[in-house]
């Protein structure tokens, strides 16, 4: 298993807009995809899912990818939290 | 065939099949099952026809809205595809051997119910996506039509009780012809919204809903206001002739598009264009506009979730100023609340929402997002000749504390090293009969009033335009309508201001004589009105108009005017 922490900097929080584009993204692996918040983990892969976390601005959030390709979705993950100005 | 009277909200006649546009009826009933692999196929089939219908809708708003309306689309299209959503289903059916109807509701609205509970606004507006988009799914599952105006591909007139605006701002000119509805007026969003789009409209038919049945013919004549439902051939002829004839007058009037707006003696007076969105200039420019004289900013913050950031109003901004070039761009600040709402900013019912808190009143209150849209507007001002005025100020004090945090935000840009324009003009709307009676006050510190004749005449004749049974006191030629223009122009040009009009009055046949009587500047008008008002002006002597204001002024009654008016200017 892959993990990798990152505090959100966008000043809405996780709202809808890079929320779509990380469930789009996380949809092209194979491994399961978890997004951690507090006592929470969701499916990375369900838009329902980190929308119903409702995280905040600030809040540290946790990645884990678990499956043949990892790595590499953790770090596209990782990429697409930066380039969507949500965190890094 | 049926013959309705309604109002005449865009010009031009269509002729085409019917399209209802209404909301079907998504009842099922609960049922038990024997082969729930049999459900959990309708399911996905049904997913898979509204995912494909979604795809073409969001390409449809992107070329005609662009990428940001389009984004929602995106989003609804995950939720059909999202396992935490679909994977529940399917454990319905299977486990209590239920249709897919039942598995997919009762799922959704577990969902809806979890969003909707949420301590925060925008999670719960989440709630309303998940409907929207399973109302698709179950519509597909019961196979009933989902209207969409977006999916329409051949020539049709839209009949519906209402549209709203994110109906029309997704109707398709190439196949949709005109529309008409039961209920709306000429000033309804859906009139303004028919005539920035060039298509025909009648709305406030009372009952075409119950009258045009499916696929039937159509007539509908937005010059005098009449729908024919299945007429005769004869019917068809004559209006074929009709249509063809105002093609004619709109060449005539196109031939002025470059001219200047004078009157019959040479005096120049400004012809100026409405609009809502950065997309609705070429509409003025193609119409001879000389500016923008009313930019409504509420659609940057309707039909989404959040507000909008300071970039993207920015792009906005400075988009319609670089398009019209050196031409004026009079940008109205937020008219939101009342009537007009926001779900993210959860504003609470009122009683009278049209006294209520809205416009510069919530601005004021609420800061932070007024001072996000002024940075905007301050930003984008170097790219044009930018105008920003405030709405529904019924206080001179209200007028300076908004230009106290104009002022301030424009301060802090300049310590940023962000550039600003020196020029700006600042004024204000004039609405509020308050307003207008203590004009001459107001004039001394304002740079411009723009009379909002909407507002301004329910406001002073106490009636609701909304409201059928009261719309006879909706008068724009009424005398006291008329005395505190007047009062508005006079005070304005005192004080060395300018006045302008952006109510719907401004582009009226009746009215535009009337206001060259009072001496008015500038006239903002749906785009489309411009070319046959300058063909009107040109027919005007403004000295003749002028010495008949006095007259004017004192008449009695609102149909005393039109007489005088109809007399002077032979139009009877």
């Amino acid at each position: 298993m892959v993990e990798k922490t990152f505090k959100i900097t966008s000043s809405d929080g996780v709202h809808a807009r890079p929320a779509t584009v990380l469930v789009q993204n996380a949809g092209k692996y194979e491994s399961e995809i978890n997004l951690h918040y507090k006592e929470k983990a969701v499916n990375l892969k369900s838009i329902m899912g980190i929308m119903s976390l409702g995280i905040p601005a600030g809040a540290e959030v946790k990645i884990t990818a678990e499956g043949s390709d990892e790595q590499e979705a953790v770090d596209h993950m990782a990429s697409t939290m930066k380039n969507e100005g949500l965190g890094e | 065939m049926t013959n309705l009277q309604g109002i005449a909200a865009s010009s031009g006649i269509a002729i085409a099949k019917v399209y209802r546009l209404e909301a079907p009826d998504l009842s099922y009933s609960k049922k038990d099952i024997e082969q729930p692999e049999q459900e959990i196929k309708r399911l996905h089939d049904a997913l898979d026809v509204s995912k494909s219908e979604l795809e073409k809708i969001k390409e449809h708003t992107k070329n005609s809205l662009g990428d940001e309306h389009a984004e929602i689309f995106s989003a609804h299209l995950l939720v059909l595809s999202d396992p935490e959503l679909i994977k529940p289903i399917e454990d319905k059916i299977k486990a209590e051997n239920v249709n897919a109807e039942a598995g997919l509701d009762e799922t959704a609205n577990m969902f809806i119910d979890m969003f909707k509970n949420m301590d925060n606004e925008y999670m719960r507006e989440r709630a309303a996506d998940i409907h929207d988009v399973t109302k698709r799914v179950m519509a597909h599952l019961l196979n009933v039509t989902f209207p969409d105006p977006a999916l329409i591909n051949e020539e049709v007139v839209i009949v519906a009780d209402d549209l709203t605006p994110s109906d029309t701002a997704q109707l398709n000119k190439q196949y949709v012809k005109g529309f008409t509805t039961d209920i709306g007026g000429r000033t309804s969003h859906s009139a303004i919204m028919a005539r920035s789009l060039e298509i025909p409209a009648v709305v406030g038919t009372k009952d075409v809903t119950s009258k045009a049945p499916k696929d039937s013919m159509i007539i509908v004549d937005g010059i005098n206001g009449d729908v024919i439902i299945e007429p005769t051939e004869e019917q068809v002829n004559d209006y074929k002739q009709k249509q063809e004839d105002f093609e004619q007058k709109k060449k005539e009037w196109a031939k002025l598009k470059d001219e200047p707006t004078v009157t019959s003696e040479g005096d120049h007076v400004e012809l100026a264009a409405n609009i809502g969105t950065p997309q609705d200039v070429d509409g003025v420019l193609n119409n001879g506009g000389e500016g923008v004289g009313l930019y409504r900013t509420e659609f940057l913050y309707m039909g989404k979730s959040q507000l909008p950031t300071e970039e993207e109003q920015f792009d906005s901004y400075s988009t319609v100023l670089k398009q019209m070039g050196d031409k004026p761009v009079v940008v109205r600040t937020l008219d939101i609340g009342g009537d007009k709402e926001l779900d993210y900013l959860d504003l609470p019912d009122e009683m009278n929402p049209f006294l209520g808190y809205r416009a510069i009143r919530l601005c004021l209150e609420r800061d932070d997002i007024f001072r996000v849209q002024l940075r905007a507007l301050l930003r984008a001002s170097v790219h044009g000749n930018l105008k920003i005025m405030f709405p529904m100020i019924a206080t001179l004090e209200e007028f300076r504390q908004a230009k106290a945090i104009l002022d301030e935000e424009k301060e802090k840009l300049i310590n940023e090293g962000k550039e600003v324009s020196e020029t700006i003009e600042v004024g204000m709307m004039v609405e509020i009969p308050a307003t207008a009676v203590i004009a001459r006050q107001f004039a001394k510190e304002v740079d411009f009033f723009s009379i909002g004749t909407n507002d301004l005449i329910q406001y002073t004749m106490a009636a609701d335009r909304m409201n059928e049974r009261v719309s006879y006191l909706y008068q724009p030629y009424n005398p006291a309508i008329l005395n505190l223009i007047n009062n508005v122009i006079e005070a304005a040009h005192a004080e060395g201001k300018w006045a302008g009009m952006c109510g719907e009055m401004a582009g009226d046949e009746i009215a535009i004589p009337i206001l060259l009587s009072l001496g008015l500047d500038e006239f903002s008008m749906s785009a489309t009105s411009i070319l046959p008002a300058r063909t009107q002006i040109r027919t005007l002597s403004r000295e003749d108009w002028i010495s008949y204001k006095d007259e004017l002024l004192s008449k009695g009654t609102s149909d005393e005017v039109v007489d005088f008016v109809k007399e002077k200017t032979q139009l009877r």
